[in-house]
């Protein structure tokens, strides 16, 4: 099983013609993923390169012809909240926005308008969402991912491909891996996605890489403390980075003391998440992890086969009597 | 991106907000002109505040730049009644270093004066716009404790902050303008300036896509009149292609020269204190980077996030960058290519190891597609990599090629 995208869900482009926009969409296409329409204004009714996608002047049109249900934006920064707001209103139900360098003023407005409506954004400035041997939306390299069960949600591109790598080495498999971005203002945040693999049967474990800023960590673990039962690996960038300076992700900044890692550790440390000090042990750890579960399980079924053994062994020497009573 | 307060205060009259009366200047023989145009508007007393891009610049300290054990004058804002005595502050703070509680023990050459109306006041008040990330909304806070440290308030008494969300499809109402007084306490004249004060302040706030706006103190004067003593103004990045009027306010004095140097070639380059330079794709394993070389007992030199192509350009432009940093002691660079290729990154490394001398030990790790042709082309290409294939490994290299410098 997996979150949010499978093989079937149907995914329209939105700048399928730009140079990242097409780039990626021919990537989408040859990893499995289920493109039927792409969106440049001006340029309806062409087809998509050597391809037989329509493209569509409107996003409404797109998903009155296609039923799409899922949209990838890769349009430039001036117009991505437009764009997001096209698809709310289209009846899109997954918005994947991979654009960078939105103005916050403009994510403020369109994400407290969107947040009624029936809608999950994820994004914008991330690497997309990624149901391995399925399907993915995105600007994720397919082939390192490994179709399995443990969930992946990272506010980071590459540092998710890293630990991807680790866990697809070790021979874990992932459910689905989403990139939640970098940005001050995010469609979707850590508990967002893990509720979503919390009440996934496909996904047993779930890896979680934060970085300083905000405390979004913070409120996922406190969620977590109450309702995951689930291994939880948890990690966060940017440890030695100094107070006041903006680590490259506009999100990713110490203001006032806060947001820092010692305290975001400290609190997925409480909540029972195996917090990782080093990125190079997210692998390792969660192989563990899941190994310590399985024993669990193990244990479980050897003490239930005992049980009934037990039972069986009981009634065996049960008098006659009580169970004729029992009639 | 940061401005100095003259400039926020520049910024927020044009909004109409009463803000401190005062004029610029870059040079000492700019005083007088300075001061003759501010005794015309009726201006008899003086404050002199040196602009540089940090805070508490009244506790501060001010130095000789050529001898920093050489202490020049005590407060980097000074008040005074009378023009000579503001002449003399202003000659001991251009030019000279201030080192204040937010610049570190570097300091900053004090380059710009703001020469500006003295004010008697009954009452400091704290103001501050800013998102809350935790609700995706704007946030305005307020404070009967102006004047100090809000860090301090928050923790201490934060019963003591007001604090209104603004409604982005309905913006700020009077309503919460109201509260807000009602909340500090005001009355009478001041209680009515208030409002249209606040309403004006948030306009300005929203208009320019300032990311933070902090007025500290906001004072009432004697005759009950709201004015903004001080004005600090952050602004979003992504949006400054919108506002030529703010971009025009950066100060490259202010910014360090190699991370100017790095934004020339879209790198996006943050000096830091250590021994171990890096180069890595993606502000998340950068980061990570940075971790796990403090983890093999080095100390990162720098955040460097070389961003989606790395090629032989941006690769040796990262080692320029990094090497003109004396303390670089060794080189981690942790690519992870997905959609770029290894063996195209490896190229780029060697060919920009050839053309840069690189005399520092250099780890290279490579990991995604065709990462094994990019490890035999670093083999054998004849130069002195250390070649590392997992994270781990990486940092296991970085500490012996450390322990080594250490013997030498």
């Amino acid at each position: 099983m997996s979150i949010l995208l499978d093989k079937k869900t149907r995914v329209v482009v939105q700048g399928i013609t730009g140079g990242e926009g097409s780039f990626h969409t021919k990537q989408m296409i040859e990893y499995g993923t289920n493109v039927v329409a792409g969106v440049t204004p001006g340029k309806g009714g062409q087809k998509f390169e050597d391809t037989n996608v329509p493209i569509f002047n409107t996003l409404a049109e797109a998903v009155k012809v296609t039923k799409a249900e899922a949209s990838a934006i890769f349009v430039p920064p001036s117009f991505a909240a437009d764009a997001i707001l096209e698809a709310a209103n289209a009846g899109i139900k997954l918005v994947v926005c991979i654009t960078e360098g939105i103005p916050t003023k403009d994510m403020i407005a369109v994400y407290n308008l969107i947040k009624e409506k029936n809608v999950r954004l994820v994004g914008p400035n991330c690497p997309g969402v990624i149901s391995p041997g399925k399907a993915k939306i995105g600007i994720m390299p397919g082939f390192i991912h490994k179709q399995g069960k443990v969930g992946v949600v990272s506010r980071s591109g590459t540092l998710t491909y890293e630990a991807v790598k680790q866990l697809s080495d070790l021979g874990i498999g992932q459910s689905t891996c989403v990139g939640i971005g970098g940005d001050p203002i995010i469609g979707s945040r850590f508990i967002d996605i893990i509720k979503l693999f919390n009440e996934d049967s496909g996904t047993e474990g779930i890896v979680m890489i934060g970085e300083i800023g905000g405390s979004a960590e913070e409120e996922a673990a406190d969620f977590m403390k109450k309702y995951v039962k689930k291994p939880v690996v948890g990690f966060i960038a940017g440890r030695t980075a100094p107070p006041g300076r903006r680590m490259g992700h506009a999100g990713a900044i110490i203001s006032g003391g806060k947001g820092t890692a010692a305290e975001k550790m400290a609190a997925m440390k409480k909540a029972g998440i195996h917090v990782v000090e080093s990125p190079a042990e997210i692998g390792i750890t969660m192989k563990k992890a899941l190994d310590k579960e399985k024993k669990k399980e193990v244990k479980k079924k050897i003490s239930s086969v005992k049980k009934t053994v037990k039972k069986v062994a009981i009634k065996k020497v049960l008098p006659k009597k009580k169970i004729s009573k029992k009639k | 991106m940061k401005i100095h307060e003259y400039q926020a205060k520049e910024t927020l009259k044009k909004f109409g907000v009463p803000v401190q009366d005062g004029i610029a200047i870059k040079a000492l023989s700019e005083f007088d002109g300075a001061i003759t145009q501010l005794q015309a508007r009726g201006i008899n007393q003086y404050v002199v505040k040196s602009q540089i891009h940090a805070g508490g610049r009244g506790k501060g300290k001010l130095y000789n730049p050529n001898n920093r054990e050489e202490l020049i004058q005590e407060g980097g804002v000074k008040f005074t009644t009378s023009a000579e005595k503001a002449k003399d502050y202003a000659s001991k703070m251009l030019g000279n270093l201030l080192i204040t509680h937010q610049t570190g023990t570097e300091g900053k050459i004090v380059k710009t004066l703001f020469i500006a109306e003295g004010l008697d006041y009954k009452k400091e008040l704290y103001l501050g716009i800013l998102l809350d990330r935790s609700v995706s909304k704007n946030v305005i806070m307020a404070s009967t404790e102006g004047g100090v440290e809000i860090e301090k308030v928050a923790e201490e008494t934060p019963e003591k902050i007001i604090k209104e969300w603004i409604e982005p499809s309905v913006g700020f109402q009077s309503y919460q303008a109201r509260k807000i007084a009602f909340g500090l306490g005001l009355k009478g004249a001041a209680l009515k300036s208030f409002v249209p004060f606040m309403m004006k302040l948030y306009k300005a706030y929203e208009e320019t896509d300032a990311s933070m706006l902090e007025i500290n103190p906001l004072i009432i004067t004697n005759d009950d009149k709201i004015i903004a003593l001080d004005a600090k103004m952050n602004f979003d990045d992504n949006a400054l292609y919108r506002h030529q009027e703010i971009s025009a306010y950066r100060d490259l004095d202010e910014e360090d020269a190699l991370e100017i140097e790095a934004s020339k070639f879209n790198l996006n380059y943050i000096k830091l204190d250590g021994n171990v330079g890096c180069m890595v794709n993606g502000a998340g394993l950068a980061m990570a980077t940075m971790d796990i070389i403090k983890l093999a007992g080095g100390e990162p030199a720098n955040f460097l996030d070389v961003g989606g192509s790395a090629n032989k350009e941006t690769v040796a432009n990262g080692f320029k960058i990094i090497l003109s940093d004396p303390n670089v002691k060794a080189i981690l660079i942790n690519i992870f290519g997905g959609i770029v290729r290894c063996d195209r990154v490896a190229q780029g490394v060697i060919d920009a190891v050839k053309e840069v001398s690189v005399t520092v030990p250099v780890v290279v790790r490579l990991e995604g597609t065709n990462a094994i042709e990019a490890k035999e082309l670093l083999e054998n290409s004849g130069l002195n990599f250390e070649v590392a294939s997992t994270l781990h490994d990486a940092a296991k290299k970085i500490t012996s090629v450390l322990s080594m410098e250490t013997v030498n």
